[in-house]
């Protein structure tokens, strides 16, 4: 019988231990999928963050190193230096990226690094339960803002896309989502480009992704859903905010 | 032939990296070490190799982690204030077991403290800084012949042991100018790195470089792993040199830029007819306890010589565990003990008399 649908090779065919509703196994297939079809598994490196992908090197096939909390653009520098000719990519949470990581990842824009970043927002900490993130939206409940993030105490969410898209070296910044088929269609498109900038050796490139904490945000998976589209979409536009007419 | 050459300290650790294959630098500027990020951005070019100026201390020591991740040589240099931010990245380094090599050029402290040269980083680095059980072999030099030397041993230490080497000098001998004789061509131990993230190629299963473990009977493997491999150091790579210690009734411990005031103290205490020794820990870890029982049942007791308040006295007092009376003499703040201090203190320790 002809096989019509399976993992994707650069994925480790191994369960993932990510919760039930949550996001980052369609983000992680998506990853794989654009390795497979650019046929870059042999010469991909890739850098694990701290949080809840904390071991995702488990799950992809290419060579994998496991950063401290926020240095994954750091060392994904060191690597892509040593190899300028391979493909280097981060996959960072918006506490690890936008908190205790903003200088690596301003400077590994600014500097604009041939590297790709897989960046993945779900407004919340997830893998320490439930703190208030930069990406944490105004009026949202979490363990560290029980009554809702406010203003006045804790000031406004960080647009990681808006932000990056003013260095130079970013060259492609694009915002996407996970949350209904079309969405993951488009989102597997804007990692494949990003991918081939970088191929292209055209400077640093990111993808922001929306995505869902239903454990953290104490809801079912549909409701996350749901939740995803009716509060962050709004605040966090979709789109490309950079390099949309870039070659590859 | 070699050929004898007169360099700063600074310059003569970056061209000592790069003769022992390290192609790969990341640092940030502090004085008083920046002269080897300068020398870095001119020779690493020219030498094929890469010079990067991170935006932080902590940055750099990641794209050390990174690079050393592929297996390469690569190195970074700071100084105090920057090495306690490197903290972070020496633990990732030790429980990842990734080889590299960091140059500490000490200055005083706490806080920004000043620019002037100390010895107050000791407990930082051999007793970990970082968080963790862990250690980095630690190499103190004592002149800029040393310097070059070690820096070069440093990289072969560390692709040994799969371990960070620390070459731990002060603003003496960054800043100081010494005839430095290099060699035509180094002695590169270059072992095979299968653990290396170069990219599978599609041949070999996918390498993983971390530094976490989560189940706690494999941590405590893992643990068990590195400490057996410190044992094995600890084993094999003391250095130390004794200077003077046949007879002498007291054993001055100094090491890096102390140990040569000490050396000229020991000539002051002959012509007043005192019979002073140096024990010079050339490794500050594996440190060279083992030296003190040689001199311990001859001497009246030890002195301890150091510009910080009082630090690797401790290790002294460890190896000469009570036997004889160990004492210190320290100045802090970037002042340097004179030879006239250290005469008097000798003095005093024995009474005021000369056997």
């Amino acid at each position: 019988m002809k096989k019509v649908f399976q993992k994707p090779h650069a994925l480790v065919d191994i369960p993932q231990h990510y919760c039930p509703g949550c996001t980052h196994g369609i983000v992680h297939r998506l990853i794989a999928e654009v390795i497979d079809e650019l046929g870059i598994e042999g010469s991909t490196i890739g850098v694990s963050p701290v949080g809840c992908t904390y071991n995702n090197y488990e799950y992809f096939n290419c060579d994998m190193v496991q950063a401290a909390h926020g240095r994954a653009p750091a060392v994904a520098t060191g690597v892509k230096r040593v190899f300028p000719d391979k493909t280097v990519f981060t996959y960072q949470g918006d506490g690890d990226l936008a908190a205790i990581g903003t200088a690596e990842i301003v400077h590994v824009a600014a500097r604009g690094e041939k590297i790709t970043t897989i960046f993945v927002n779900n407004a919340i900490y997830g893998m320490t339960s439930g703190q208030m993130a930069p990406t944490t939206l105004l009026g949202q409940v979490t363990t560290t803002s029980p009554f809702g993030r406010n203003v006045a105490q804790h000031g406004n969410p960080i647009k990681v896309c808006e932000l990056l898209a003013t260095l130079d070296g970013a060259v492609y910044v694009e915002r996407v989502a996970v949350n209904n088929i079309k969405n993951i269609i488009s989102t597997k498109k804007a990692i494949k480009k990003a991918f081939q900038v970088q191929l292209a050796g055209l400077g640093f490139s990111i993808v922001e992704v929306l995505s869902t904490c239903p454990t953290n945000w104490g809801l079912d998976a549909i409701a996350s859903l749901k939740w995803l589209e009716e509060n962050m979409m709004p605040k966090y536009q979709l789109g490309n905010y950079k390099g949309k007419d870039l070659e590859v | 032939m070699s050929k004898k050459v007169l360099m700063k300290g600074n310059e003569v650790i970056a061209e000592a990296a790069i003769r022992a294959g390290c192609r790969y630098y990341f640092g940030y500027p502090i004085t008083p070490q920046t002269e080897i990020a300068h020398y870095m951005a001119k020779r690493m070019p020219e030498s094929g190799g890469v010079f990067l100026q991170a935006e932080s201390e902590i940055a750099a020591i990641n794209m050390v982690y990174g690079a050393a991740s592929t297996g390469a040589r690569v190195m970074t240099s700071s100084s105090s204030p920057g090495i306690s931010l490197k903290q972070e990245g020496f633990s990732y380094l030790a429980g990842a077991e990734l080889p590299c090599v960091v140059v500490n050029i000490v200055r005083c402290g706490p806080g920004l403290g000043g620019i002037l040269p100390a010895q107050s980083d000791y407990f930082q680095t051999v007793k970990g800084g970082g968080h963790g059980d862990y250690k980095m072999v630690a190499f103190a030099p004592e002149s800029v012949q040393e310097l070059y030397e070690l820096t070069v041993e440093a990289f072969n230490v560390a692709d040994r042991y799969r371990i960070t080497v620390m070459v731990q000098g002060d603003g003496i001998l960054g800043q100081m100018m010494e005839a430095v004789e290099f060699q035509d061509q180094e002695k590169i131990e270059l072992p095979e790195k299968p653990w290396a993230t170069t990219g599978t190629e599609m041949k070999r299963p996918h390498n993983v470089i971390t530094s976490i473990y989560i189940d706690p009977e494999v941590l405590e493997q893992h643990n068990l792993k590195l400490q057996a491999k410190y044992r094995l150091i600890e084993d094999c790579e003391v250095k130390v040199e004794e200077f003077n210690c046949e007879g002498a009734e007291l054993i001055l411990v100094a090491y890096g830029s102390v140990a040569r005031i000490a050396k000229s103290v020991i000539k002051l205490a002959e012509k007043e007819g005192i019979k002073v020794g140096l024990i010079r820990p050339i490794t500050l870890w594996p440190y060279p306890s083992k030296v003190f029982d040689k001199y311990v049942d001859q001497v009246h007791s030890f002195l301890t010589v150091e510009l910080s308040a009082g630090q690797m006295v401790e290790d002294v007092r460890l190896a000469v565990n009570g036997r004889k009376p160990v004492h210190f003499y320290g100045r802090m703040g970037g002042m340097v003990p004179t030879n006239q201090e250290i005469i008097a203190k000798i003095k005093e320790i024995l009474g005021g008399v000369a056997k």
